[in-house]
């Protein structure tokens, strides 16, 4: 028997039309529109919080007045010099992260689809464990080496995968099973280093922002300024995808090529990001799960993801910092603990509905 | 019974296409024309290649051999986004994505319409309505699709698919899956796309159904053409022999005299002991 009462969308999630005289049109639901601002307004006040955060506290109107140029030397110092770098860093990853779990997700049609599970962020790892241990290099090494073991994966994984085209099971298993290869690896690493190496090792792999300074800003920062255009302006082919290859490319969609296009952005974005903080613990999987129920709207939410993202990532940073007492901890141990619980909510309310 | 091409212009057609997935050859040195403004309909067992050829002719399937060709250019050559605004395909693995109303489910089938910069024009709002409305759907556009019911569901990708505005539409098996009379519902509202001017291409499962719609049909066997051209002049016990290998007899449809098929009983009426029987 069929219930009477249906679900009806409200009006905000109908989308509103721009249009100008010129004949240019642009479509957004409200709600969307809502929700990106209010993350935004959120994502920048925590980082003003966060920048006051330190040995040194400050207040948020001395942060801003010396982001603003009117403060102390000493206050400049520890703004702009110590704390602004790693600011970014922060805002950055999570931007970078919440657009590559989108992504992925996306492609994969599946919420599990994110660069965590399926094997990219082994790959960083296990690439900057190699440059650690088996290279002994410099900072600038070890994120080579994670940029390089992130591209080769992502590669490899969807050389894997392909058989006319990719899709999205088949990439979540052959990303699964070379996840848990390149674990093995970076075990059998870290069973060859000596304690210096293996220290310096596992702190990198938890994932942490600590004295991040502006060398690690500027790559990250270029990198999303060329590819986050990038991926959004695929945005509209990729909501296609959604269909299936089939009905997508009826409608026009070069369907393998926007794939290989958004995936390589993706790929590289999510190195760029561990290489500059570390395998930062699922925050690309739960980014686009929480931007996407916020905004209630289908498609990939790419822009909502990113920004969620960041604040997430600042966020998680200010608690690590302030929680514990002196015992500051790792960002990257929160974001797991986070993620990990988020996992289990949407694994036990999947199952609820059936999906599991 | 005829082989021959029909009469008349075809904007679509298969010239000797060989079709293949990877090494598996479905269909061999096959030619098949859609004549203009019909509504065509592929019949023949399963796994004889009507899907496939469909495929072929929405440029889902590249021919390893042989050429599809749209207003005399191979179809392949031709930009993605122009086919798209002359020839519109329902496939059968469409899927809604989660938690998307019929609207904006419509409105996708802009999507060759429209550019990063005009993502909504007032034509495509008024596209997109007329299309609801002339697939009884306008009712239900705030509604979500996973929640309506299989033949709800299918007028709403032919919505979309209609939204797509194009004078040539192919349909991948549009009634499997939804009980007889919401089969009829979506055929019905097919012939009047017909009647409305626009070329129809369909593969269906049943022979009756296709003989009763259909303008042109075209039945498969093996991926080799048996036979096309009006069901009246094409369907024939000897027909249905050779391409479904049932034996059978054709009678005339009491509603529309177009020819219907009656498999043979394997026992007659008379013989039937008990299970059957209706008690009163």
């Amino acid at each position: 028997m069929r219930t009477p009462i249906h679900r009806r969308t409200s009006a905000a999630l109908r989308p509103a039309v721009l249009r100008t005289p010129g004949g240019l049109s642009m479509r957004v639901a409200p709600r969307t529109a809502a929700v990106v601002a209010a993350l935004t307004v959120a994502a920048l006040a925590v980082s003003v919080l966060l920048a006051g955060t330190g040995d040194y506290p400050m207040g948020p109107s001395a942060v801003l007045r010396t982001l603003a140029g009117q403060g102390t030397a000493a206050e400049e110092f520890i703004v702009l010099d110590l704390r602004l770098p790693r600011l970014l860093v922060a805002l950055l990853t999570g931007v970078a992260l919440g657009l590559a779990g989108a992504v992925f997700q996306a492609v994969s049609r599946n919420p599990l689809g994110s660069p965590d599970i399926i094997g990219f962020t082994e790959g960083t790892a296990a690439g900057a464990l190699v440059a650690i241990v088996v290279l002994n290099g410099s900072s600038a090494v070890v994120a080579a080496g994670a940029v390089g073991g992130g591209v080769l994966t992502g590669l490899a994984v969807y050389l894997l995968a392909w058989r006319r085209g990719v899709h999205g099971y088949r990439l979540v298993l052959v990303g699964i099973g070379a996840a848990a290869m390149l674990g093995g690896v970076r075990h059998y690493l870290l069973t060859r280093a000596d304690l210096v190496d293996a220290a310096r090792a596992v702190l990198w792999m938890t994932g942490s922002l600590d004295g991040r300074d502006w060398s690690h800003v500027w790559p990250l920062l270029i990198t999303c300024a060329v590819l986050v255009p990038v991926v959004l302006g695929r945005g509209r082919p990729l909501r296609m995808l959604e269909m299936g290859d089939d009905a997508a490319r009826a409608l026009g969609v070069a369907a393998e090529r926007t794939r290989m296009v958004v995936m390589g952005a993706a790929v590289l974005l999510t190195a760029a990001a561990t290489s500059a903080a570390g395998p930062i613990a699922f925050v690309a999987l739960t980014a686009p799960q929480l931007a996407r129920r916020l905004t209630r709207a289908a498609g990939p939410n790419l822009l909502p993801a990113a920004v969620m993202g960041a604040l997430l990532m600042v966020a998680a940073d200010l608690v690590a910092q302030q929680a514990f007492g002196d015992r500051r901890l790792p960002v990257g141990v929160l974001t797991g603990v986070l993620g990990g619980g988020y996992l289990l909510w949407l694994l036990w309310t999947e199952r609820r509905a059936g999906r599991v | 019974m005829t082989t021959d091409p029909p009469p008349g212009e075809s904007r679509l057609r298969a010239e000797s296409v060989t079709l293949a997935y990877d090494r598996r050859v479905v269909a061999e040195k096959l030619t098949v024309a859609v004549p203009d403004r019909s509504f065509t309909v592929v019949v023949g067992p399963n796994a004889c290649g009507k899907s496939t050829l469909l495929r072929a002719l929405a440029r889902m399937l590249r021919p390893a051999r042989g050429a599809v060709l749209l207003d005399g250019q191979e179809i392949s050559a031709r930009p993605a986004r122009q086919v798209a605004r002359t020839l519109g395909l329902l496939p059968q693995s469409a899927t809604a994505p989660d938690g998307i109303t019929v609207a904006d489910l419509v409105a996708r089938g802009r999507y060759p319409h429209q550019g990063l910069l005009r993502q909504w024009s007032r034509e495509d709002e008024r596209v997109t309505q007329e299309a609801m409305a002339g697939t009884g759907v306008a009712e239900l556009a705030d509604r979500y699709v996973d929640e309506l019911s299989g033949g709800q569901r299918q007028r709403v990708w032919i919505a979309m698919a209609l939204a797509q505005q194009t004078p040539l539409l192919l349909l991948d098996e549009p009634t499997t899956y939804l009980d007889i009379a919401h089969q009829i519902e979506v055929l019905d509202l097919c012939a009047r796309l017909h009647e409305e001017g626009r070329t129809l291409v369909a593969v269906l499962h049943d022979l009756n159904q296709a003989a009763r719609y259909a303008t042109h049909l075209v039945a498969l066997r093996d991926g080799r053409l048996v036979a096309q051209g009006s069901p009246a002049e094409v369907i024939s016990e000897e027909l249905v022999a050779e391409v479904f290998g049932l034996p059978c007899r054709v009678i005339d449809d009491p509603e529309t005299g177009t020819p219907l098929v009656i498999p043979a009983a394997r026992r007659r009426a008379g013989s039937v002991t008990g299970a059957g029987r209706r008690t009163r």
